[in-house]
């Protein structure tokens, strides 16, 4: 075990850090989805879009400090601007169509910026407190690798706090478990979905910063792939599921990780395997590791 | 309420619509009065996706020397000369339709792509089209094997690798060499086979590894380079990818010598490198600073234009690619001087003995169409000043 640890301990602090971002979009996907029944394809592309915007703002002189809080406000407000104007007039439609619009808004995003990119790479500005080096066990790492797993996780454990103990919460649990019964309860669904999309939004811009420190070139489909990788997380863990999310982040940017570095030839396997990891666990347990049984109302 | 906002949004939509064309517009050079006769010179480069920063960079070559030779005599009449774009992309499924369009627009030759595996994906479209195309840096083979209409002012790939590999072995003396390219792209597969062919002749262990297409996590890649005791890392991959991994590299304290190629030769890379103690080692078409004039020309051009130095990468260094762009724009006016005429036909009968002095070099064909080069320049990162230093001419030992 220690020996293993030893050869391995650089693929699995790769495989953490890519885990805990993984993590931040995939709880998006898993609570939209919780609560509309909905998979908001757009969401990946938020995230590169969170990107783009630091980049612009830090472009312009502004301090980092003042970047952070834009990026965060900005990233919400796109968040609900996308709710209210591509799913909200679809709610009585049938959930195909809402699905439908969700890969509009996510086309829109990645040609909007690359119109605005010109397609070129952008580098993402540095955030100097995550990029100071540490060495551990004679390899070297930046400070996102120590940073990144623990913010992940207080921000789970908070929004899993929120939804056991607040009003609001209890209310989000409510929608999820039904719709229209809930409604009928005077629930205010359209405040509930907002902010529902407030903390998707806001997790996403959480973690496109940390996400962009470490891999610094922003293109119009930088969200593609984490936001693939983070769905697939999402569903692994049972989707709807916060603590699933998490968990099926970790296990699937571990797993990606190790393979990589299994030797010579491994390499090309690493997304194969993730995704046959996926199948196998649907196959055992349909609705992913944490996944609710739905039980059919007579 | 419900209606005004579908109308608003309907009309967002079409705004959003034609903002997208006016991008597409935007790229030609104006139009051409009517009074004037005109040639038009297709410009088959990718303008977005992973090659995008190369390709405008290719671009800005061939509009400079458009802007200073406007014009072509053609039977004693004076022709003006428009540039044609299409953006193929970067990607092989939109290479056709690029292609398509500028044999609709009538063209009379192409030029383009950077990139080998949209040349080749395209090739066909302008051969059904007899319309001969002159590749600019796409550097494998098969873009002009066994084709009477695709010509080529660069060195190949065969030569790349192998003077790579020697380079590998004579600087660093290494024993282990370890390549890195994107998945299913050919022109990193084609370059890292070359090169492993090579570095194999020469004693050296070759370990390849290959990275899916939109990869950015480079992280445990380079941890296996440093596991399996690599001296050297050979990574023939766009800009987008060379990037990341060099940030990469240097977080991780690698501290492996890279070797990159062609595509490589770009100012934000370069820039990347600076303040870091990275060793990275690029071969290339040209050296800036062979031909002054030529540069203070094109450096007063960029710095009036803001798009071109934008799209220069922020900065008026000039990339070998800029250099090649602006000889292959010389080569295929020579070659219409030479077919007095501006039918693709005769322009095509005309390239193979057209030969050219460019900034480059001296351009001449052989008989595949590919140009008879023999050195490539290596050029280092001066991670002091975030510049390229020049190291040496490297030919390959026969």
């Amino acid at each position: 075990m220690a020996e293993f640890l030893n050869n391995n301990l650089q693929y699995l602090l790769n495989g953490i850090l890519a885990g805990s971002l993984y993590a931040l979009i995939a709880i998006g996907y898993t609570m939209v989805y919780g609560i509309l029944r909905l998979i908001n394809f757009a969401h990946g592309d938020m995230f590169m879009v969170a990107g783009l915007v630091m980049i612009f703002i830090i472009s312009n002189g502004a301090p980092l400090w003042l970047g952070v809080i834009l990026v965060l406000v900005m990233t919400v407000a796109l968040g609900v601007v996308i709710e209210k104007a591509a799913y909200k007039p679809l709610r009585s439609a049938p959930r195909m169509s809402v699905m439908i619009s969700a890969i509009g808004v996510s086309y829109l995003l990645q040609n909007c910026a690359l119109y605005f990119t010109g397609g070129l790479p952008r580098t993402y500005p540095a955030i100097p407190m995550l990029k100071e080096k540490h060495t551990i066990g004679g390899i070297t790492i930046e400070s996102v690798f120590i940073v990144t797993p623990i913010l992940t996780l207080l921000l789970v454990v908070a929004l899993v706090l929120l939804i056991k103990h607040t009003k609001i919460g209890m209310a989000m649990r409510a929608v999820s478990k039904d719709f229209e019964t809930s409604q009928l309860m005077g629930i205010k669904i359209n405040s509930v979905i907002s902010f529902t999309f407030i903390i998707g939004s806001f997790l996403a811009a959480v973690g496109s910063m940390f996400y962009f420190s470490k891999y610094t070139t922003v293109v119009p489909l930088s969200g593609s792939m984490p936001g693939l990788k983070a769905f697939v997380a999402a569903v692994f863990g049972g989707i709807g599921s916060i603590p699933g999310a998490v968990i099926g982040a970790f296990i699937i940017g571990i797993c990606e990780n190790l393979i990589k570095g299994m030797g010579e030839g491994w390499t090309v396997f690493s997304d194969a395997f993730t995704f046959a990891l996926l199948i196998i666990v649907l196959l055992v347990k349909p609705t992913g590791i944490f996944g609710e049984k739905t039980t059919d109302k007579v | 309420m419900k209606k005004l906002l579908a109308i608003l949004m309907a009309l967002a939509l079409v705004v959003c619509c034609f903002a997208a064309c006016g991008k597409t517009d935007g790229g030609n050079a104006g139009n051409a009065d009517n009074t004037q006769k005109v040639v038009k010179i297709g410009v088959y480069e990718p303008q977005t996706g992973a090659n995008g920063a190369g390709g405008k960079q290719e671009i800005l070559g061939m509009q400079y020397a458009n802007k200073i030779n406007p014009t072509v005599e053609i039977n004693g009449e004076t022709y003006k000369v428009e540039l044609v774009y299409a953006d193929n992309e970067s990607s092989t499924d939109k290479a056709v339709s690029a292609a398509s369009k500028l044999v609709a627009e009538g063209v009379s030759v192409v030029l383009g792509s950077y990139g080998s595996a949209v040349s080749i994906a395209a090739s066909d479209t302008f051969k059904e089209a007899g319309i001969p195309a002159i590749g600019v840096t796409c550097t494998n083979p098969q873009v002009t094997e066994g084709n009477d209409h695709y010509f080529r002012i660069c060195f190949l790939d065969p030569f790349q690798g192998t003077v790579h590999a020697e380079f590998a072995k004579s600087k660093f003396n290494a024993d282990t060499v370890y390549c890195l390219g994107e998945l299913g792209n050919d022109y990193d597969q084609g370059l890292i086979n070359y090169f492993s062919e090579a570095s194999e002749k020469l004693g050296m262990k070759v370990i390849k590894e290959n990275f899916p297409k939109d990869n950015s996590d480079f992280t445990s890649y380079l941890a296996n380079a440093k596991k399996q005791g690599a001296d050297v890392i050979f990574a023939p991959c766009s800009i987008q990818y060379a990037q990341l991994i060099l940030e990469q590299s240097n977080a991780q304290g690698t501290n492996i010598p890279l070797l990159g190629t062609d595509t490589w030769d770009n100012n934000k890379i370069v820039e990347t490198t600076k303040g870091t103690n990275t060793e990275l080692y690029v071969s290339t078409f040209y050296q800036e600073g062979a031909n002054p004039e030529f540069e203070k020309g094109i450096k007063e051009w960029m710095n009036s234009d803001p798009t071109a130095l934008e799209n220069n990468g922020g900065n008026d260094m000039i990339a070998a690619v800029t250099v090649m762009g602006y000889d292959a724009y010389m080569t295929a006016l020579e070659a219409i001087k030479n077919a007095n005429s501006a039918e693709p036909s005769a322009v095509m009968a005309a390239l193979p003995t057209t030969a050219y002095e460019g900034i480059s070099g001296s351009i001449s064909f052989n008989e595949i169409g590919d140009a008879n080069r023999d050195a490539a320049y290596i050029k280092t990162a001066n991670v002091e000043t975030g510049t390229w230093d020049f190291v040496a001419v490297q030919k390959v030992s026969a």
